[in-house]
């Protein structure tokens, strides 16, 4: 397992290399100027000085590799350095710094992590919880009225967009009811009861939007895991000695279901950073997804290609977590 | 179901083949009917609406900005009078072939490679090590950052409705077709070892066309079942490219253009997204109905029951 595990962990490296020289070349190779937005006065050799400052005088292959050491050394270091106190070296490191703000990338990421963390993370989280009993009563009862509701409600969800049901949801309960708020407040300061009372009413709608979105996805996955283990013999061999039947469903046959579900929802964790750029943009939340968004609009190379290699890292990291907590939960499988 | 007994008298027919079979089973999935219904009346909707609707979604009615829903505008106008039937109708022709488009060429590469990677075993290890980096690609920035990047050359190339088009599709068509490779790899691994192929290069079939005759039309039920999820997913993509105001020019209406149009009038005009948004959801509700009968239907351990 060991083994597997570090094998797994060293093949991860060539395939985000390759990934951030994919990322860094369509970037760099793209036909756009970033000195085009300044005004037109400016002489033509002085914009040559500000493209050079920018970094952009070097050979194509010269700004790859620094771009990695900034990436993978000085950003990591800095950030070991801001949370610890230590230094390391002289501490003059070159940062990747962002052409829209002047500032360095990680520190405006790190400013717009924790929106998103807590509408995704959440609404994932309310995604799961809805979706397991979901998952287990249509499989318990397969073909009943519930499950039949269960299969519509999850199809819905799955195909109507994110997009859309915001949309829908703002019409109808911040326009017609008036009972939440569309837009959400970032500045709000949770202090006391009335002030966390609005921070929870102005969550609901967009944890609402993506944790049903997540849920029609999931209690499909669960359902399909708990019909594969209700027919296997040892929920006979659980019935036949005598269990309740509360405790053959939840602790046997759940258990069971749970281990491909589980792998499902690791994996499914980075696309929920991408899905969270749509959410984002509808509810007005000034998280990750926006920053992208006004990375692209301002045409902000080095910020758009943190933020992609950042959803790239994630989206290996989590596939190699699905694959070690499948080998984990389920003892009959053993990697080599 | 009452349908049941149009399958009866077949069972004595003498052509009974495969698809006769599939078209039987197909037609017993309730839901996957009520797909075909919904999906064709919206294509014809699509298709004949602005034939026969006859207002011109570009037309502006500057006495009714922001009308209700009325009998001149049964969904009423937008914020510069134009009628937001027409754009839906008008719309939905972009949507639905972005989507189908989109959705060949996705199925094109994704055959391409699948059987390739299946059949040759010298390609199967670097075509499926490309599979992989592709799925581990963040698609949505990726998708947001080269239409950025190439919307200005394209808009210069070929004009800025078609160049804008060609991107979209492109862009979608070689970033959704991993599944359709795995799945068609996997089947083609076992059709390989199939005496009839055995057969077939026994008597000196060259490669081609082992695989031209005898191992696509095997491997077209898992190629079809793609399609249908290829068709939904394009049409969600398009939209939420145009959602996020990094697809189509605002004069070109497309259903995600149409929401992204609409949003900020929610208060005033709700219909201008309640309608668009209806429309993307029915038809991708109705697209994937279809395929999941299609999928049900083709499962020979399925069928049979």
């Amino acid at each position: 397992m060991f083994a597997y595990a570090l094998r797994r962990l060293l093949f991860a490296i060539p395939t985000l290399l390759v990934i951030s020289f994919i990322i860094f070349a369509l970037l760099d190779l793209s036909p756009g100027d970033p000195t085009a937005n300044l005004p037109l006065t400016i002489p033509a050799e002085v914009r040559e000085q500000i493209r050079i400052s920018l970094g952009l005088g070097e050979p194509f292959h010269i700004r790859y590799v620094k771009w990695l050491e900034q990436f993978f050394v000085n950003e990591p270091l800095h950030l070991i350095e801001q949370a610890t106190g230590w230094s390391f070296g002289e501490g003059q490191r070159m940062r990747v710094i962002s052409w829209q703000t002047r500032s360095p990338v990680t520190d405006l990421i790190l400013e717009r992590l924790p929106q998103t963390l807590w509408v995704v993370g959440l609404s994932y989280l309310v995604g799961i919880l809805i979706a397991i009993p979901i998952g287990v009563i249509s499989a318990y009862r397969q073909y009943s009225w519930f499950d039949q509701f269960g299969t519509l409600f999850s199809m819905i969800g799955f195909s109507a967009p994110t997009f859309f049901t915001g949309l829908l949801f703002i019409v109808i309960f911040s326009v017609w009811l008036g009972w939440l708020p569309s837009i959400y407040d970032t500045n709000l300061r949770v202090t006391n009861a009335q002030t966390l009372w609005l921070q929870i009413r102005q969550m609901i709608m967009p944890v609402m939007v993506l944790a049903l979105f997540n849920a029609a996805q999931l209690s499909r996955f669960m359902r399909a895991s708990m019909l594969d283990n209700l027919g296997q013999e040892y929920v006979r061999t659980a019935r036949a000695k005598g269990l309740r039947e509360r405790a053959v469903i939840l602790i046997h046959v759940l258990r069971n279901s749970l281990i491909p579900v589980v792998t499902v929802i690791a994996l499914g964790i980075p696309t929920i950073f991408g899905g969270a750029i749509i959410t984002e943009q509808i509810f007005r939340v000034n998280g990750i997804g926006q920053l992208l968004i006004t990375g692209i609009q301002g045409a902000d190379i080095p910020l758009v290609q943190t933020l992609t290699f950042m959803f790239a890292v994630l989206i290996v990291l989590f596939n190699l977590v699905a694959d070690l907590l499948y080998g984990m939960l389920d003892p009959r499988i053993r990697y080599e | 179901m009452s349908d049941a007994s149009v399958g009866a008298p077949q069972i004595d027919a003498p052509q009974r083949s495969l698809w006769s079979d599939v078209w039987v089973a197909f037609r017993r999935h309730r839901g996957a009917m009520l797909g075909v219904v919904i999906f064709t009346a919206i294509v014809l909707c699509v298709v004949f609406g602005p034939m026969v609707y006859g207002t011109d979604p570009q037309f502006i009615d500057v006495r009714a900005r922001n009308a209700p829903p009325s009998l001149v505008h049964p969904m009423g106008t937008d914020n510069i009078g134009r009628d937001i039937f027409a754009q839906v109708l008008q719309g939905g022709r972009v949507s639905m072939l972005v989507g189908v488009v989109a959705m060949l060429i996705s199925l094109v590469i994704g055959t391409l490679i699948g059987v390739l990677a299946g059949y040759f075993r010298r390609l199967d290890g670097p075509l499926m090590r490309m599979t992989d980096l592709f799925l581990a690609l963040p698609l949505l920035p990726l998708l947001l950052v080269a239409i950025m990047l190439f919307r200005d050359t394209l808009r210069v190339l070929f004009g800025p409705e078609a160049g804008i088009f060609l991107l979209i599709v492109f862009l979608i068509g070689i970033t959704s077709w991993m599944q359709t490779a795995r799945i068609v790899r996997g089947d083609v691994l076992a059709l390989k070892e199939r005496e009839f192929v055995l057969a077939a290069k026994s008597i000196g079939t060259p490669s081609r066309r082992i695989i031209l005759r005898h191992i696509l039309p095997n491997v077209l039920s898992p190629i079809m079942v793609s399609a249908t999820i290829g068709v939904a997913g394009a049409i969600i993509t398009e939209s939420a490219l145009s959602f996020l105001g990094l697809g189509f020019p605002p004069d070109f209406p497309t259903w995600g253009r149409l929401l992204y149009d609409g949003k900020d009038f929610m208060t005033l005009t709700p219909a201008r997204v309640l309608w668009p948004g209806l429309a993307i959801s029915l038809t991708v509700l109705s697209i994937n109905f279809v395929g999941d009968g299609l999928r049900d239907a083709l499962d020979p351990r399925i069928r049979g029951r």
